[in-house]
């Protein structure tokens, strides 16, 4: 197999991701497969050849220094599942 | 003919002559709507009472001479688009009452254009699939056949066009997802070149992909749409200040002396369904008597395409969808007490298996020991593909191809087969991966009465050239004349 269940459960732990039992070994399997056939990429002689990460290049868009109109505090809160005064609240970080 | 049914041109031209007024389309497509959602499904939410108010304010802009290209047009949105104060799901429980603080550049320009957004339509979550069964919320069904796939990730906007349930829809497209369900549900589907249309406001999938692009009837309302929606936007970093050209002023010109290249590795007959490659020989031979030279091209790479599409694809999804953790919006879960624990059960009850598969693929291709081997090689071989095209392009203004190997398949036939699934896009991807636009029209049906899409793709900007091949081959062939029935 290409890839392992403790390599899945490494994985998901990076992207924080809880999986069930069931789940990593259902997605080792099917993850395992799709590595398989990603393999075929070795097959190309990419020697010298530079790598894409955009299809259109473009040099760096700047824009001039001006302030323009945000999202005040209260619309940029207002999903938030939970606020308090004027702040996102997120559970204890150390613990 | 009912109201419903017109084009986004047919329906402009009768609301400009005043034989209509946009209250009686809206409420004719409302009603339509009403009749066939419990049988499609293309819809997640419907916007009723704005969408009469937004007609009344049509027909009163009309009454006093201020008419925009689809004052009074009808349309459904992908919910993958931002829309200020209503909710975008995304086709995922992650973002459930999620409510847009702002409008996508798209809407915004839409909704300038003077369109009534009739609601959002379904999707596979978070734009990953080709058959919108990955949707947390609904079943779209394909109206040509409802025991089938409507195609995807776009779905929902296909679907609703081909029923009659919108006169256009706006969708988006990553590896296919608009070009693969227009070919399934027999409508016209584009894909702009990358950077074309802004991408501000739509919800990240893969960044250097993803494009928005119109679902629509014919191959004009497709050129209406996209004098609306092109164009350079400064709060996207990635649109490019290229002009944009009236795409409906050359529709009309015939095609002596384009050149079409037929790639021998699209258009073999090995891997395809026999009744999609003899719809597709037969509109390249429709399009030759159109005065269309055909040449032989070679895109040698099309085989690597898949692999590096969903090396490439995945990774950029696992860092987007990093944002996703139960803070700034979206669901959360509240049953953990702790930070770190917080972000892991909220991802975990809000993603899907399909979006939880791919981010556990591209954090693996991303990580510290596999980035080269995996990610590195992928954008060469992108490289590759890129150069494969513009060497083709030396030859040909366009190229020709299937949209997809095969026809819709049945529902739940491949759901638990990813590999199968992404075999779907491997005629769509190379235009994501290589930024060049893609047009879907339809060519023919099945033996089992099923839509068939055939492929026009082009140089990059060069979205003309597609949508003149496409529409005189399409006034060709007529095929934009059958309905579904409903």
């Amino acid at each position: 197999m290409k890839i392992t269940k403790d390599e899945v459960i490494y994985v998901a732990d990076l992207a924080r991701l809880e999986l069930s039992d069931e789940s990593v070994d259902k997605f080792a399997e099917q993850i395992g497969e799709i590595l398989d056939y990603i393999d075929k990429l070795n097959t190309v002689d990419t020697t010298g050849v530079a790598a894409t990460s955009h299809a259109i290049s473009l040099n760096n868009a700047f824009r001039e220094d001006h302030v323009e109109v945000h999202l005040d505090r209260e619309t940029a809160l207002s999903n938030a599942p939970e606020k308090e005064d004027g702040a996102f609240v997120v559970p204890k970080v150390v613990g | 003919m009912k109201l419903y049914e017109l084009s986004i041109t047919e329906a402009h031209g009768l609301l400009k002559a005043g034989e209509i007024s946009s209250r009686e389309l809206i409420r004719s497509v409302l009603e339509r709507i009403q009749a066939v959602e419990s049988r499609v499904g293309a819809y997640i939410s419907v916007f009723e009472e704005e969408a009469m108010k937004e007609a009344d304010k049509a027909d009163q802009a009309i009454a006093a001479g201020r008419m925009g290209p689809l004052t009074g047009i009808p349309l459904s949105i992908k919910d993958v688009i931002c829309i200020k104060g209503f909710p975008t799901t995304c086709g995922s429980k992650i973002l459930n009452n999620f409510y847009p603080p702002y409008d996508a550049t798209v809407a915004d320009k839409i909704k300038g254009a003077g369109a009534v957004i009739l609601g959002k339509v379904n999707m596979d979550e978070f734009a990953m699939g080709s058959s919108t069964e990955n949707s947390a919320f609904k079943l779209t069904r394909n109206p040509w056949d409802l025991e089938r796939i409507p195609g995807g990730s776009s779905g929902g906007s296909a679907a609703s066009v081909s029923a009659d349930m919108c006169l256009g829809s706006i969708g988006s497209d990553t590896g296919g997802s608009v070009r693969q369900p227009a070919s399934f549900c027999g409508v016209v589907g584009l894909k702009p070149t990358y950077g074309r249309v802004s991408r501000f406001g739509l919800v990240a999938f893969a960044s250097s992909l993803d494009q928005i692009g119109p679902l629509t009837k014919t191959v004009s309302d497709s050129a209406v749409m996209m004098n609306v929606i092109s164009g350079y936007d400064p709060k996207d970093s990635t649109s490019v200040p290229e002009d944009v050209p009236d795409f409906t002023a050359s529709l009309k010109d015939g095609l002596k002396g384009m050149i079409a290249g037929i790639p021998k590795e699209y258009n073999s007959p090995d891997g395809l369904d026999p009744d999609v490659y003899t719809a597709v020989q037969d509109a390249i031979r429709k399009l030759e008597d159109l005065g269309v030279r055909c040449v032989d091209v070679s895109l040698p790479h099309t085989e690597y395409a898949v692999a590096a599409y969903y090396v490439i694809a995945p990774s950029e999804a696992s860092s987007n969808l990093a944002r996703y953790d139960g803070v700034k919006y979206g669901y959360r879960d509240k049953s953990q007490d702790t930070l770190i624990r917080m972000y892991r059960n909220t991802k975990s009850k809000g993603f899907g298996s399909e979006v939880q598969r791919r981010i556990i693929i591209g954090t693996y291709a991303l990580s510290a020991g596999y980035y080269d081997a995996y990610y590195g090689k992928a954008s060469q071989v992108r490289t590759l593909i890129i150069e494969d095209f513009k060497k083709a392009f030396e030859q040909c203004d366009i190229i020709l191809s299937p949209v997809a190997p095969t026809t819709a398949c049945k529902i739940g036939e491949n759901v638990n087969d990813p590999l199968t699934m992404y075999m779907m896009d491997v005629f769509t991807l190379s235009a994501n991966l290589a930024g060049i636009p893609g047009i879907s029209v339809p060519c023919g049906f099945s033996k089992n009465n099923l839509p068939i899409g055939l492929q026009i793709m082009g140089r990059h900007f060069n979205e003309e050239a597609i949508l003149k091949a496409a529409y005189n081959y399409e006034q060709a062939a007529g095929y934009y004349e059958r309905k579904p029935g409903l």
